[in-house]
């Protein structure tokens, strides 16, 4: 198997990643940010391979940064057990709130989920003896396999962290969305009554990615409330989930790389324009969101999937256009 | 278990379609290895009447049973489950997929396996998907998108899907509706060659009478919200009744 | 709870009923005849509030007779109606049609966006208040209450006209059925010659310019500050999905239903104020998942 040309590219940019800590460390915070939200809007990509766009995935976000915070009140404050306490905690809501949205498709998948955060968003602010209301709670810094660091190893360890379960967790969605589970939830999209007639329950098989994608935004969550040292009832606002569908709708809808592509596209954009456009950000994002879905429907990686083919069919003459959806040709088959 | 001696056996269906009953007391048995096609003009039920074989839609009255089992109120997963497939009059295909994509789906479902780190190209049902593939004349197109293809392969290929799933009695809507006339008889006799092969029992709705006679044993007569005839081609095409009724009117 | 608490609880859910049946039926016609749920239509409702006050705000400080409130009203709700509602079905709604349904909600969602910080822009953060209709119509006693006239009858008679008016029209006037019938059969409405694409904007402008009128008649029972529309939509959507979407009458039962429980709510366990309407609308959801009065689409196959 040769290592395919179009993840030259990809793979410099990795390694890049990598060496941010040692040779750009001013835009350490920038891309940690980027790979953690990166990480949650994965969620929203899988989720939108099955067709469907959910406005409320910030819940499980926040489910995750609460559940961490809580733990790290506990003598239990650990790195690695939040992680896997936001893990659990979003996975088991989602299979919850999956259990009900499931019956539903398009609008009312969309606007449930939307309902389902807008209640925890309620509870985190109104709850304020539990919960801190509008404050939220102080994540102090957790150990890291029982060993306490300083701030500044901490926030290097935090940063390679995030770019290992980055790589880890694109990994496992690409082989998830490739298997035969994976492949089963996503003709949700296209053809349910099939489904239905092949001995499937079309519920069953949108609740199994769904759980999944509750999961990814947990871990997003819970390892962006570590970087912050606080969460806030924002963690679960409708705002951040519309930030999510923005950003994986930006990076290329269901493309695997286009959510982490996107998301440090954003953030990076975000941070020197906040200072110039801090009034209007979201009046740039939703232009910038018409502007994508009328105009290039395949987001960042559509744009550099048809540069690279227009690139090579230059030089050999030979490139073969592949159809299908923008989106699928983002995920590397091989 | 097996007390029935027919295959399928509906007794007494009514079927509505909203207020309107357009079939009431039908009595249909199907033979296991006998291929029925039933005949009979638009809107008598015939299509309804494969729904609620499959659980699509329930009975208004009546009841449905396969090999003796009760599987009226049924979901159609189910009833796919025990051996009773379905191929669309429209084929219903994913649209986003491959030929032989679309079967290694069919083969996933099948499967039931949740492994996720298993490729689905990788299946060890590939093999044998590609062979049904090839048994319907398809093979060729095994990597095309299904929507670039023709109407009469997708037919072809919703069929292949439906025999994917192993089934013991194969129910068609209008098998070769929509496809050139030539291509027909053609794949008819793809059809009939491949379920011999895999010993599945067809029952498909029809209204060429060239190919109810050429590839029926039994055929059903559909009309007046009842099924009024059940035999061979040869005795149904005869009946005065028929002719003047179904055949006439479908000439006309 | 005591009688006059109940009372009280009672005419605080009809008043509030009266104002999110206002934005929900407009949410519910536009979806019953476009097909498109419109995520930006809380963000009508909160202009509609604001262009109400600021110019309210403006032409009474001029010194000019507070009974103009009441017109101004429909003339906020028809400007929104209008400008924003016709602007946006023309430039963007028209052109995505076609396009999956997830694409439409992610088009409406980014108008919803913009908006957003449209008010922002040129409202600021503070809250305006502006109660001359209030005042004008003074207080009621009733059932030893003492009410705002203004939200125990003038806001329920909107509403009630607003659903007797919309069903006469569609019932009875040639472009109400004409309406209807693009609803029922887009192609084949067109094929015998109605412009589908002009029922479509007008119905748009009609659906944005009740979000706008909720907005306006809003304006004088409560502080008109930023994220006022984002609630409006979510409620307004848990209205529209508790009745079943598309159902005109059924929203305005579903209004009452959810108006009265949120406001039971707030005397009862104020902290489950927020939380009402979407329990209501779960619970519903649970045991007839296509809402109240909506019928389960026929699965063609």
């Amino acid at each position: 198997m040769t290592f395919p040309r179009r993840a030259i590219l990809p793979a410099i940019l990795v390694a890049a990643l990598a060496l941010v800590p040692i040779l750009a460390p001013f835009l350490q915070v920038v891309l940690i940010f980027a790979l953690m939200k990166g990480i949650a809007v994965l969620g929203v990509t899988v989720l939108l391979r099955a067709g469907q766009v959910s406005f409320g995935h910030a819940l499980f976000f926040g489910i995750a940064a609460y559940a961490g915070a809580f733990l790290a009140a506990s003598p239990f404050d650990d790195l690695v057990l939040l992680v896997l306490a936001g893990l659990v905690a979003s996975a088991v809501t989602g299979l919850v709130v999956g259990l009900f949205v499931a019956r539903y498709r398009g609008i009312f998948f969309a606007m449930l989920n939307l309902a389902f955060s807008m209640i925890f968003w309620s509870i985190l602010e109104k709850f304020y003896y539990l919960t801190g209301g509008a404050d939220g709670l102080r994540q102090p810094r957790p150990t890291v396999l029982g060993m306490a660091f300083e701030r500044g190893p901490f926030e290097d360890i935090l940063y390679y962290v995030a770019l290992g379960l980055a790589l880890l967790l694109g990994w496992f969605v690409i082989r998830f969305l490739g298997s035969p589970i994976g492949q089963l939830f996503q003709t949700v999209k296209t053809n349910e009554t099939r489904l239905e007639y092949l001995g499937i329950s079309p519920r069953v098989a949108l609740i199994k990615g769904y759980v999944l994608s509750a999961a990814l935004c947990g871990v997003g969550g819970v390892l962006m409330a570590t970087a912050q040292g606080i969460v806030t009832p924002s963690y679960a606002y409708w705002v951040r989930s519309g930030e999510m569908v923005f950003i994986a709708v930006l990076g290329g809808a269901g493309s695997v790389a286009g959510a982490f592509a996107g998301s440090i596209a954003y953030e990076l954009v975000r941070t020197y324009a906040a200072a110039f456009a801090g009034d209007i950000w979201q009046l740039l994002l939703g232009a910038f969101l018409l502007v994508i879905i009328l105009f290039a429907p395949g987001g960042l990686v559509g744009i550099y999937n048809s540069l690279f083919d227009r690139a090579r069919r230059g030089t050999s003459g030979s490139g073969k256009r592949e159809t299908g959806v923008p989106a699928k040709s983002a995920e590397v088959r091989s | 278990m097996n007390a029935s001696p027919y295959l399928l056996e509906a007794r007494d269906l009514q079927i509505r379609f909203g207020g309107v009953v357009a079939a009431d007391g039908v009595d249909l048995a199907i033979t296991e290895g006998r291929n029925l096609a039933i005949i009979g003009p638009n809107g008598a039920g015939k299509t309804t009447f494969l729904n609620i074989c499959t659980g699509w839609i329930k009975p208004s009255r009546g009841r449905v049973a396969f090999r003796g089992r009760d599987i009226t109120r049924m979901a159609p997963r189910k009833i796919c489950r025990i051996g009773i497939a379905r191929a669309f009059q429209h084929p219903q295909l994913f649209t986003e997929h491959t030929a032989i994509e679309n079967m290694l789906i069919a083969a996933s479902a099948r499967s039931g396996r949740q492994n996720p780190f298993i490729d689905m190209h990788n299946l060890p049902e590939r093999g044998e998907m590609m062979h049904l593939l090839d048994m319907v004349g398809c093979a060729d197109v095994a990597d095309r998108m299904v929507v670039e293809l023709s109407e009469g392969q997708r037919k072809l290929i919703d069929i292949a899907i439906a025999l994917a799933m192993k089934p013991a009695l194969l129910l068609m809507d209008e098998p070769t509706s929509g496809v050139a006339s030539a291509e027909k008889f053609q794949i008819m006799d793809i059809l009939v060659k491949t379920l011999a092969e895999a010993k599945v029992t067809a029952v498909f709705v029809e209204h060429d009478m060239g190919i109810v006679e050429n590839y029926a044993d039994e055929v059903a007569v559909w009309s007046g919200g009842k099924v009024q005839f059940k035999g061979t081609p040869q005795e149904v095409l005869q009946h005065p009744e028929v002719i003047r009724d179904v055949i006439g009117g479908e000439v006309a | 709870m005591n009688a006059q608490l109940f009372i009280l609880a009672l005419f605080d859910g009809v008043a509030y009923a009266a104002l999110v049946f206002m934005v929900a039926v407009g949410l519910t016609l536009i979806f019953g005849v476009l097909r498109v749920l419109n995520v930006a239509h809380g963000s009508l409702y909160a202009i509609g509030a604001y262009v109400t006050v600021s110019i309210g705000s403006a032409i009474f400080a001029a010194g000019y007779s507070p009974v103009l409130a009441f017109p101004l009203m429909l003339v906020a709700a028809i400007l929104v109606g209008v400008v924003l509602g016709g602007l946006m079905e023309k430039l963007l709604l028209s052109r995505i049609y076609d396009r999956p349904e997830v694409l439409q909600l992610l088009v409406t969602f980014a108008v919803f966006m913009m908006l957003e910080d449209v008010q922002r822009l040129v409202w600021g953060n503070q809250p305006y208040f502006q109660s001359a209709a209030v005042n004008l119509l003074g207080n009621i006693e009733l059932f030893g209450v003492f009410y705002t006239s203004y939200q125990l009858i003038f806001l329920p008679l909107v509403a009630l006209a607003t659903l007797i008016g919309l069903r006469l029209f569609l019932r009875r006037t040639l472009t109400g059925k004409l309406i209807t019938a693009v609803t029922e059969d887009r192609e084949a409405a067109q094929f015998i010659g109605i412009n589908a694409e002009r029922v479509y904007l007008l119905t748009f402008i009609a659906g944005a310019a009740l979000a706008g009128l909720g907005g306006a008649l809003a304006s004088p029972t409560t502080s008109v500050l930023p994220g006022i529309g984002t609630e409006m939509i979510v409620l307004s959507f848990a209205v529209v999905a508790t009745a079943g979407l598309g159902q005109i009458e059924g929203a305005a039962v579903a209004a009452l239903l959810i108006g009265l429980g949120r406001s039971f709510a707030v005397y009862l366990y104020p902290e489950l104020q927020v939380l009402v309407p979407y329990l209501i609308m779960l619970l519903v959801l649970l045991v007839r998942p296509e809402g109240l009065f909506g019928s389960p689409a026929a699965r063609k196959i």
